[in-house]
């Protein structure tokens, strides 16, 4: 069973996931970042896989992502961190990266690392569904690897519902229209949205994220869904503060 | 029969194409591909686009016989006027053709990327025409050595954006055209080039067609046939060259060159040789040759020309190279600048500094004193003085 599955069996309500850049704010800090969230009780968390052009995210997420790729991170680097607190880490980890990377780097080699890592789930956010169909589908079936896939405020029923049959970890439920970063405030056209989700009973999970920053826009958001991600919010506090300061971030939201 | 040239279903030339995009975009990628080439085949815009390129415009471009030139190289060397388009360039064939299927569409909000600004100077140029709200991306970089176009942008009504991410040109101010249209999926975003996700390449081939359309009759007319023997065009993301190329893909006695930047040289850590340095790989949502490190980092490309400063290639020049179809060379900086000041001194035509590049190779191709040879004379180089001032030899 998908690890991520796994979690929701034991917890399927107010599950916090934080996503981070690795190699950021120091390039050895990939692990420190994971042991310091699973000591703070976070349920999963999403490795961001630094690259040069992340057309999807906003300028925290970028300019973390350039410090990581100056400070010397690359892939193999990663996986070898990864490794290294495969035995102690016990939280779920989802990788987070472009298309690109996978596909330079060789998808099966990209997969196989994965699961000698001991991970199983992945968001590509620029992987589209016909491509998923087409090739991808196969090639993580083999390997025994889940795609996490994202829905919008423009995705069609339809299209949900399609999603919905192919997502075995959860839905991503990006919050609005945008890229990632803090956006503070939800509105009520978001929770009007949220409702219209939630109301169509999928049988996958529900996991939002996009502008969800602090423990008000997390419980907002939770009152929607199963969980919620926080992602830039993370970053700027862990450029700031440090890995030591990790704890102080995470416990006010989820007291 | 279907050319194998023209894209798949899912916007597939061979290998090369699709739409790699985040599902914010898909229902505006999919809006546009399912309307486009219905909208640019109708009676009603073909009308429209044809009146505006003739009386706008200014087409039909001269096919125009370079007498000195010929002699130069011993050939007879055609030059499509491409400069003498409306804004200086090509861009404007591919910007009047994008508004109206914009406004078919009911899009009231443009948005573009520029590299040396001809597009974005093109794109605000149309939407004053049209009355419609225009926002350009331009690198940080590119602000400042096009300034002349940044200028004409503004004064045109265009809110100009710098892209101050990564390498502050024309890469990166296409992710910031891309990550604003995510934002704002009410806007149109009208491409420059035959790049992007499926269906942009196709759309922009398709509109610049129209530079090879013309080439076809004009060579009837001067040589008694259709076909030239060579065609010449630079490429930076490829949408001269294509639509130079368009109507002559499947003619392969037709030999196609394009010529990519190599700035300091191909070798030298300082160039834009796409096809030369890159491998497969993803870049504005498609799938084609770009220039990467072993883990898919995009590089930083370089070239003097702001237009050719990019580090990826359409996906159907991508797809032109790996077939053999066209052949593909390159000319550096100094090569290009030398190209601009000579055909300034014996054809009275100062070219911008992307259509130099091709220029530049007439001097490494060994010519057949009676061989046809169309280049694309894709701009004029008004923007370019400041650079070619500072190389005036005295």
């Amino acid at each position: 069973m998908n690890s991520i599955q796994e979690l929701f069996q034991k917890k399927d309500k107010n599950l916090l996931s934080i996503y981070f850049t690795c190699g950021y704010p120091q390039l050895t800090d990939t692990s420190k970042v994971i042991l310091g969230l699973e000591k703070s009780g976070v349920d999963f968390i999403e490795v961001g896989l630094p690259y040069s052009d992340p057309l999807a995210d906003g300028p925290t997420i970028q300019d973390s992502s350039q410090k990581a790729l100056e400070n010397g991170i690359n892939l193999d680097i990663i996986f070898e961190q990864l490794l290294t607190i495969k035995e102690t880490n016990k939280t779920p980890l989802v990788l987070m990266g472009y298309l690109n990377q996978m596909l330079k780097y060789g998808e099966d080699k990209f997969c196989k690392k994965m699961i000698v890592c001991g991970i199983d789930t992945v968001i590509i956010p620029d992987l589209p569904m016909v491509e998923f169909e087409n090739h991808y589908q196969e090639l993580f079936d083999r390997y025994g690897i889940t795609n996490v896939f994202l829905i919008t405020p423009q995705t069609s029923e339809e299209r949900i519902r399609k999603i919905d049959s192919y997502s075995k970890a959860f839905i991503y439920v990006v919050a609005s229209s945008s890229i990632t970063g803090a956006k503070g405030e939800i509105s009520s056209s978001q929770i009007a949205y949220f409702e219209r989700i939630k109301a169509m009973n999928l049988q996958s999970k529900l996991i939002i994220g996009f502008g969800i920053s602090d423990k008000l826009t997390f419980n907002t958001a939770c009152n929607y869904a199963h969980g919620a991600i926080i992602g830039s919010a993370f970053i700027k506090n862990l450029g700031t503060n440090g890995v030591d300061k990790i704890d102080d971030f995470i416990k006010p939201i989820i007291s | 029969m279907k050319s194998k040239f023209q894209p798949d279903e899912n916007g597939y030339f061979g290998q090369y194409g699709g739409a790699f995009i985040p599902e914010l975009l898909y229902p505006n990628v999919k809006e546009l591909a399912d309307n486009y080439v219905q909208i640019i085949e109708s009676d009603e815009f073909q009308k429209e686009y044809k009146s505006l390129l003739k009386e706008y415009v200014g087409r039909p471009t001269p096919l125009y016989l370079a007498k000195r030139l010929s002699e130069k190289y011993g050939a007879h060397i055609y030059l499509k006027r491409e400069d003498l388009c409306h804004t200086g360039a090509h861009k404007v064939n591919n910007t009047v053709g994008q508004i109206l299927i914009a406004q078919k569409l009911g899009k009231t909000k443009i948005i573009a990327e520029t590299g040396a600004g001809q597009h974005g100077v093109a794109t605000a140029t149309v939407c004053a025409l049209m009355g419609l709200e225009c926002t350009i991306f331009m690198g940080e970089k590119d602000i400042v050595r096009q300034a002349p176009n940044v200028a004409r942008m503004k004064m045109l009504g265009a809110k100009v954006v710098p892209a101050t991410s990564g390498s502050k040109t024309l890469k990166d101010a296409t992710n910031e055209a891309i990550r604003y249209w995510i934002q704002h999926p009410e806007t149109f975003y009208l491409i420059g080039s035959v790049v992007g996700p499926a269906p942009h390449p196709d759309m922009v081939a398709r509109l610049q067609a129209i530079i090879s359309e013309e080439m076809k009759w004009q060579l009837k007319e001067k040589t008694g046939k259709e076909n030239p023997d060579t065609i010449i065009a630079c490429v930076g993301g490829g949408s001269n060259a294509a639509g130079a190329f368009y109507h002559y893909l499947d003619d392969e006695d037709v030999e196609l060159i394009a010529v990519e930047a190599a700035g300091l040289g191909v070798h030298s850590g300082e160039s834009a040789a796409t096809s030369q340095l890159g491998q497969v790989g993803i870049i504005h949502g498609s799938k084609t040759i770009l220039m990467q490190d072993e883990y898919g980092q995009i590089k930083e490309p370089y070239s003097i020309s702001a237009g050719l400063d990019y580090p990826g290639v359409g996906p159907l020049h991508a797809f032109l190279y790996e077939t053999k179809r066209a052949k593909f060379m390159s000319a550096t900086d100094d090569e290009a600048l030398e190209a601009a000041f000579e055909l300034t001194k014996i054809e009275g035509i100062i070219p911008a500094l992307e259509t130099a590049h091709a220029l530049a190779v007439l001097s490494k191709i060994k010519f057949r004193k009676d061989q046809v040879v169309v280049v694309n004379l894709s701009g004029r180089g008004d923007k370019d003085l400041e650079i070619y001032i500072k190389h005036l030899k005295e």
